[in-house]
C-alpha cells in the first residue's frame, strides 16, 4: 500500500480499471455457476409457502430419506474422528517400516471416483460373494444394500478429511507441555487426553464438520451399496434422485433445499474453525 | 552407585517395555483398519475385473459403446479443465488480492461445491435449462440445448470441480506477494506482461496440481452428470454412466473393468501428483 505513491497516475488508473473489470468477470462467473442454481432451486421449493415445504418433508418416506442420511453420517463421524485421529497420531509421532505407504494410502479416497468406490465395496461385501454370503448366512450380517453399507462407504470416502486436518496441526504442537506434564508424573494417557488433545479440538472439529458435509450429499458410492429401496436405504440425495427421476419436483426442490442449506451452515462452519486454528498457530 | 542404576532400570524398563507395546498396538490397529477400509475394497476390484480372465476385460473395454463412454468423459474433463484453469486463475487472484464487502463470504461459498449434494447439482441445472426450466424459452429462441447434451454435463462438471484450481492457486499466490509484480508495473510493464513473466512462472507448479486434480475430479463425476446429462446411451453416457447402466444390466466383466481403469486414472493421477510434490518439497 505505501509503494502506491510511487506509482504513475495514468498506470494507478488502468491497475483500478483492470481491477475491477477482473472483479466483474469473478463475480459473474461465480453467479452463473453458484448463486444464480442455489437462487433457483430456493424459489422453487418455497413455491408453495413454508407449509407446503413442510408438508412435503413430513412424508414418511421424505423423512425417513432424511433421518437415515443424518444417522448414518453421524455414525461415521465419531468412528472416522476417531480413527483418522489415531492416524494422524501414528503418523506424526512413530517411525516404523511402511510409514510413507501408509502416508500415500491415506490420500487413496480422495482420488477414486465415489462410483469405483461402490462398485468396490459390492464387490468385496454382496450377498452373492463369498466374504459378503458368509457373513450373511453365518452372522446374519448384511452390508450391502442395508445401512451398515452406506456408514462404510461414508467411512472409506471422508477417511482422508481428518486425517488431513489434524497432521499439520499435531506436526506443529509444541511438545515441551507434553513433557512438562511427563516430568510432573502423568502417565502417557492422561498427558494425551489433558494435553495432547485440547490442542487437537479445533483441527478434529473441522475435519469430523467437512466430513459429514461431504456425506450429506454423497450419492455415487452409497446408490451403488444401498440401492434406493424406500423407507429402509433411500438416502436423501438417492430420494431426490428418485423424484427428479418421476417429475416431481414438489418433493426435489424440498429436499434439496435442506440440504443445500445443510452445507452451508457446515461449510462456514469449518471456514470459522479455520480461522480461528489459523489465528491461534499465529498467536 | 549399582544400586542406583539397578534401581534405576527397574523404574525406567517396564516403562518402556509398555510404551513400545502401546506403540505397537496403535500402529497395528491403524494397519488394520486402513487394510479393512481401503485395501481389502481395492483387492476386490481387482479380482473382480480379473475373473474372467484378462481376455474378458480386453473384449469387455473395446466395445464402442464403451469406447464412447471413455471418450465423452475425456472431452468433458478437457473442456472444464481448460475453463478453470482461465476463470479459476482469476477467481483466485481476484480472493488473495482485491478487498470488497462480502469477499470472506465469496471464499466460503467457493467450498460449496465441495458439500453441495451432486444429485442437487444436476437437478439445479435442469431447474434452469431443463424442458419447464427457467431459462427454457431463451434457450429454443436460440435453439440452444443444454440439458441431455453436452453443454449441460460441462456445466454441471465445472460446478463440482470449482475449489480445486482456486483453491491451489491461492497459498501460492499468498505466499508470492505484490513485491514483484510492483517492481515489474513501475518499470513499464503492462498488466499482461506483469502476469505472463512475473505472476506465471512463480504459479506453474500450482496450476499443475490444480489441473490434474480438477481432471481427476471431472473423470469421475457421476451424479451430476446423470441428473442433467441422462446418460442416453451413445449420446451422453460418460465413463461412470457406462458402469451404472453396466451393473444394471449384469454385464459385470465390463462394470469392473471400466471401474478399475477409471480407478486406476484417478488415482496415478492424484499419487503421482502427491509423491512429486513431496519428492521437490
Amino acid at each position: 500500500m505505501t509503494a502506491r505513491p510511487f506509482l504513475p497516475a495514468g498506470l494507478i488508473k488502468r491497475i483500478a480499471w483492470g481491477r475491477h473489470s477482473l472483479r466483474a468477470s469473478v463475480l459473474a462467473y461465480l453467479a452463473v455457476l453458484l448463486i444464480i442454481p442455489l437462487l433457483v432451486i430456493l424459489r422453487d421449493g418455497l413455491q408453495e409457502g413454508l407449509t407446503g415445504f413442510w408438508q412435503t418433508i413430513s412424508q414418511p418416506v421424505a423423512w425417513h430419506a432424511l433421518t437415515l442420511t443424518l444417522w448414518t453420517s453421524a455414525v461415521m463421524v465419531i468412528i472416522n474422528t476417531v480413527m483418522g485421529t489415531l492416524t494422524a497420531y501414528v503418523l506424526v509421532r512413530y517411525e516404523f517400516a511402511g510409514k510413507a505407504l501408509l502416508n500415500a494410502i491415506v490420500d487413496l479416497p480422495l482420488a477414486i471416483p465415489t462410483l469405483v468406490t461402490g462398485v468396490m465395496l459390492v464387490i468385496l461385501y454382496g450377498p452373492q460373494q463369498a466374504l459378503g454370503g458368509w457373513l450373511d448366512h453365518t452372522l446374519g450380517w448384511r452390508i450391502i444394500f442395508a445401512p451398515p453399507g452406506i456408514i462404510l462407504a461414508l467411512l472409506f470416502i471422508t477417511f482422508p478429511l481428518v486425517v488431513r486436518a489434524v497432521q499439520p496441526v499435531l506436526l506443529n504442537l509444541d511438545r515441551e507441555q507434553e513433557y512438562a506434564a511427563a516430568t510432573l508424573g502423568a502417565g502417557p494417557w492422561t498427558i494425551f487426553r489433558r494435553v495432547t488433545l485440547p490442542a487437537l479440538a479445533l483441527p478434529m472439529s473441522s475435519g469430523a464438520l467437512l466430513s459429514f458435509a461431504r456425506a450429506i450429499g454423497e450419492f455415487g458410492a452409497i446408490i451403488i451399496v444401498a440401492g434406493n429401496i424406500p423407507l429402509y436405504t433411500q438416502t436423501a440425495a438417492v430420494f431426490v434422485f428418485g423424484e427428479v427421476e418421476s417429475e416431481n419436483r414438489a418433493g426435489a426442490s424440498a429436499m434439496s433445499i435442506i440440504m443445500v442449506a445443510i452445507a452451508l451452515g457446515l461449510i462456514l462452519g469449518v471456514e470459522w474453525l479455520q480461522q480461528r486454528q489459523e489465528r491461534k498457530s499465529v498467536a | 552407585m549399582i544400586n542406583v542404576t539397578k534401581m534405576r532400570r527397574s523404574v525406567v524398563q517396564p516403562a518402556r517395555s509398555a510404551g513400545v507395546w502401546r506403540r505397537q498396538l496403535l500402529i497395528g490397529l491403524v494397519f488394520g483398519y486402513v487394510g479393512f477400509l481401503i485395501i481389502a475394497p481395492l483387492a476386490g476390484l481387482v479380482s473382480g475385473a480379473f475373473s474372467e480372465g484378462i481376455g474378458a476385460i480386453v473384449s469387455a473395454l473395446s466395445q464402442p459403446d464403451v469406447l464412447a463412454a471413455f471418450w465423452q468423459t475425456l472431452l468433458i474433463a478437457f473442456i472444464v479443465v481448460g475453463l478453470h484453469t482461465i476463470f479459476g486463475t482469476m477467481l483466485a487472484w481476484v480472493l488473495v488480492r482485491d478487498t470488497f464487502p462480502g469477499k470472506r463470504l465469496l471464499n466460503a461459498l467457493v467450498d460449496m461445491p465441495f458439500a453441495v449434494s451432486a444429485v442437487v447439482v444436476g437437478y439445479m441445472l435442469l431447474l434452469l435449462f431443463g424442458r419447464n426450466g427457467v431459462l427454457a424459452p431463451l434457450l429454443a429462441m436460440f435453439d440452444i440445448k443444454v440439458a441431455f447434451a453436452m453443454p449441460g454435463m460441462i456445466l454441471a462438471t465445472l460446478f463440482v470441480t470449482l475449489p480445486f484450481m482456486v483453491r491451489e492457486l491461492m497459498p501460492v499466490l499468498k505466499n508470492f506477494g505484490i513485491q514483484q509484480e510492483q517492481a515489474a508495473a513501475t518499470l513499464g510493464a503492462s498488466g499482461w506482461q506483469t502476469f505472463w513473466l512475473v505472476t506465471f512462472p512463480a504459479l506453474r507448479w500450482g496450476f499443475v496440481y490444480g489441473i490434474i486434480l480438477t481432471f481427476a475430479r471431472a473423470l469421475g463425476e457421476f451424479g451430476a452428470v446423470l441428473v442433467i446429462g441422462g446418460g442416453i446411451q451413445g449420446r451422453t453416457e460418460t465413463a461412470t454412466l457406462y458402469i451404472f447402466r453396466a451393473l444394471d444390466e449384469r454385464m459385470y466383466v465390463g462394470a469392473y473393468s471400466a471401474a478399475l481403469v477409471l480407478g486406476l486414472c484417478s488415482l496415478l493421477l492424484v499419487l503421482g501428483t502427491e509423491l512429486f510434490r513431496r519428492w521437490r518439497e
